[in-house]
């Protein structure tokens, strides 16, 4: 099963046609992924990596039955994007996008809400690498071979510090049930929560890690949804411990402007609602071995 | 991206916040003039990218034009060292020449992203003229705090609310609900994270003025916004950091002595971690992004070397959307054009490592492989210069 994306998922890609935006499907049709169509207004009846190219959304789920888009779109055009995938009826959107005005994003959350829950796109990102179930399919830039398929959730803002905490696991002979990154915006699609609910209700994932970083309440948020409602096990690691406060790293998000958004104040927070804190970023696939043999040993 | 308190009057006087009459001024000639226009008394403002300037001499009354011109000239030029400035300052460029005002009362008010309700929120308090951090740590009942509906925009009667709430009274309650209507429209139309009057002031007659204004913009949107983009102004920016993004590089100096080259935010921050917790102090943070050339890393590997204090670089890429083999040819290019001469720790890892890993080796050059990131952060501090004893 994994979460969001499996084999069955039928991929359209919003912005197919450019340069990254074939580089990048290319690659997840090698590793398997079910590209079904692209869409780029203007392109509509071309062909690009023998799929086919529609004007609009609406039209290439019409013509597909895609369920899911990834999205290559520049930041200008990228809101509208997704709220076009939106009322296409798209299930899944995956954004990777980097640097949208803040207001598109509260703009783009607004929309969604117009949908009834059944009817809801569930937008991940933007900023992020995408997801990828291994050996089902990706969405997304990741370089898929650092996964090795397994049993254990991977959530995170930070594309690279994900494939670090993959490629730990691998090395201890871990694999990957799912892997989301959820971006580095302030304002995000999907949250923490919201990734940690679907791992736990998916019969293929045995125990989640968590990668944070300073900046925004949803790491707490993330806390109190562990200790009240999840079984599975759960190890985290927030980045950011050197970062100074008011700066921003990076990330939109990245920053430290209120009380609890901290990288300290973070773990304390995880610490408390009984998720296993990894103390250094070299030790988180040891940290999910230890939650996995206490499992195991439970 | 931040603007001068001058500049943020000048715009939310635009959308109706009453502000005190003022001008601009360059030199104590220009200040005295200023002062001649306004009338005195007058306070003189020191106009830097940072709040707290009260506190460190950056504002004053002034009673006659020779005490604005004598103070003007020990201003111009000055740097001052605010909370919030950090260590090295902002140097004074331009002052702004007010006319006085009687205070009555003062009020905070702030508008921010709460990343919470993910809107735009109002925080406002009848104690003002603290820093907002203060505010809340010492008088966290006085803060109101309204959350607004990006379809419905700021309604009037949450407006009215807020006032009321705020203990104000009779024609206050009008010019209060202005004073929101224009800072919401600011904020929403111009793109901005911030906009913080504090204090906004009730005079003696009784009226609301803004006697301070600070607006922050999100930079994701100058492509929108080119009258916010001209509002920039380089001499308040760390001069390294704008020469780092004007190349596609995000950069933050800090004050350590190991210089940082790596990919993607969380890991850049996550090494940066671990290299504290080998021991060492990180001298930057640098994304050097996605699909880096050679070049870029070149000029990563400039922007890092232009702060004095670092004494060794570490180089640490996860590639998958870069690929190791360009970033290796980056490091050995960067080694030979800018004539290295401090320890590089190099660790590749993810799309085309082996070949990366092979050109480093077979560069001849000095530099020190790292397979992972314990290993590349240990490395990184055995290898730096050992300070010299007291």
């Amino acid at each position: 099963m994994a979460i969001l994306i499996t084999e069955e998922t039928r991929v359209l890609v919003q912005g197919m046609s450019g340069r990254i935006g074939q580089f990048h499907t290319q690659e997840m049709i090698e590793a398997g992924t079910n590209v079904v169509a692209g869409v780029t207004p203007g392109k509509g009846g071309t062909t690009v990596l023998n799929r086919p190219q529609f004007d609009t959304v609406r039209e290439a789920v019409e013509a597909t039955g895609a369920d899911a888009a990834l999205l290559f779109v520049p930041p200008p055009f990228a809101a509208d994007a997704m709220m076009e995938a939106a009322d296409a009826g798209i299930k899944t959107a995956v954004c990777v996008t980097d640097g949208l005005p803040a207001q598109d994003m509260m703009k783009v959350k607004r929309f969604l809400r117009r949908y009834p829950r059944e009817k809801k796109m569930r937008l991940i990102g933007p900023n992020c690498a995408g997801i990828i179930s291994p050996g089902k399919g990706f969405m997304g830039i990741m370089p898929p071979h650092i996964y090795t398929p397994g049993r254990v959730g991977i959530v995170g803002r930070s594309g690279t510090l994900g494939y670090e905490a993959a490629s730990q696991m691998s090395a201890l002979g871990i694999g990957v049930s799912s892997s989301i990154g959820i971006g580095g915006d302030p304002i995000n699609g999907s949250s923490f929560r919201d990734i940690l609910e679907l791992f736990e209700n998916d019969p293929e994932t045995d125990a989640v890690i968590m990668i944070g970083e300073i900046g925004g309440p949803q790491e707490a948020e993330a806390a109190a949804f562990v200790r009240d409602h999840m079984t599975k096990p759960v190890a985290a690691y927030v980045a950011g411990l050197s970062a100074p406060k008011g700066r921003k790293m990076g990330h939109a998000g990245a920053i430290i402007s209120a009380f609890g958004e901290s990288a300290q104040e973070k773990v304390e927070i995880l610490q408390e609602a009984g998720i296993t804190v990894a103390p250094n970023p070299s030790l988180m696939g040891e940290t999910v071995a230890r939650i996995l043999s206490r499992k195991q040993a439970a | 991206m931040d603007i001068h308190e001058h500049q943020a009057k000048d715009i939310l006087a635009g959308f109706g916040v009453p502000v005190p009459k003022g001008g601009l001024a360059y030199s104590p000639e220009q200040a005295a003039y200023r002062a001649r226009e306004l009338g005195l008394p007058c306070v003189v403002k020191a106009q830097i990218h940072s709040g707290g300037r009260g506190e460190v001499g950056g504002v004053k009354v002034c009673k006659t034009e020779a005490e604005v011109r004598d103070y003007a000239a020990g201003l111009l030029g000055k740097t001052l060292v605010t909370k919030q400035t950090g260590a090295n300052g902002k140097v004074v460029h331009r002052l702004w020449v007010e006319e006085a005002t009687d205070i009555a009362q003062e009020i905070y008010l702030g508008f921010v992203l709460d990343r919470k309700s993910e809107r735009i929120m109002i925080v406002a308090s009848g104690h003002g003229g603290m820093e907002i951090e203060d505010l809340a740590h010492e008088d966290p009942d006085s803060l109101v705090r309204m959350v607004i509906d990006p379809a419905a925009g700021l309604v009037d009667f949450q407006a009215r609310e807020l006032a009321f709430r705020l203990g104000l009274k009779g024609k206050q309650i009008g010019q209060m609900m202005t004073t929101l209507r224009a800072c919401y429209r600011a904020y929403r139309d111009m793109d901005a994270m911030m906009v913080e009057i504090n204090p906004l002031a009730v005079t003696g007659a009784g009226d609301l003025v803004a006697l301070d204004a600070k607006m922050s913009f999100d930079t994701n949107a100058l492509f929108r916004r080119p009258q916010v983009a001209a509002l920039r102004d380089p001499a308040q920016e760390d001069a390294r950091e704008a020469m780092a993004a004007d190349n596609g590089l995000a950069y933050v100096g800090l004050d350590g002595d190991i210089g940082c080259i790596i990919n993607g935010a969380g890991l850049a921050m996550a090494t940066m971690d671990m290299i504290k917790l080998a021991g060492g102090e990180p001298a930057n943070f640098l994304d050097i992004g996605g699909g880096a050339s050679p070049e870029r890393v070149v000029t990563a590997f400039r922007t890092v070397l232009s702060d004095p204090n670092v004494g060794v670089i570490l180089v640490n890429i996860f590639a998958g959307i870069n690929r190791c083999d360009w970033i290796a040819k980056g490091v050995v290019q960067a080694y030979k054009e800018v004539g290295l001469t401090i320890p590089v720790v190099v660790r590749l890892s993810g799309t085309n490592v082996e070949e990366g890993r092979r050109i480093i080796r077979d560069s001849g050059l000095p530099l020190i492989s790292a397979d992972t990131l314990a290993e590349a952060a240990e490395e990184a501090v055995k290898a730096r210069p050992q300070p010299v004893a007291a």
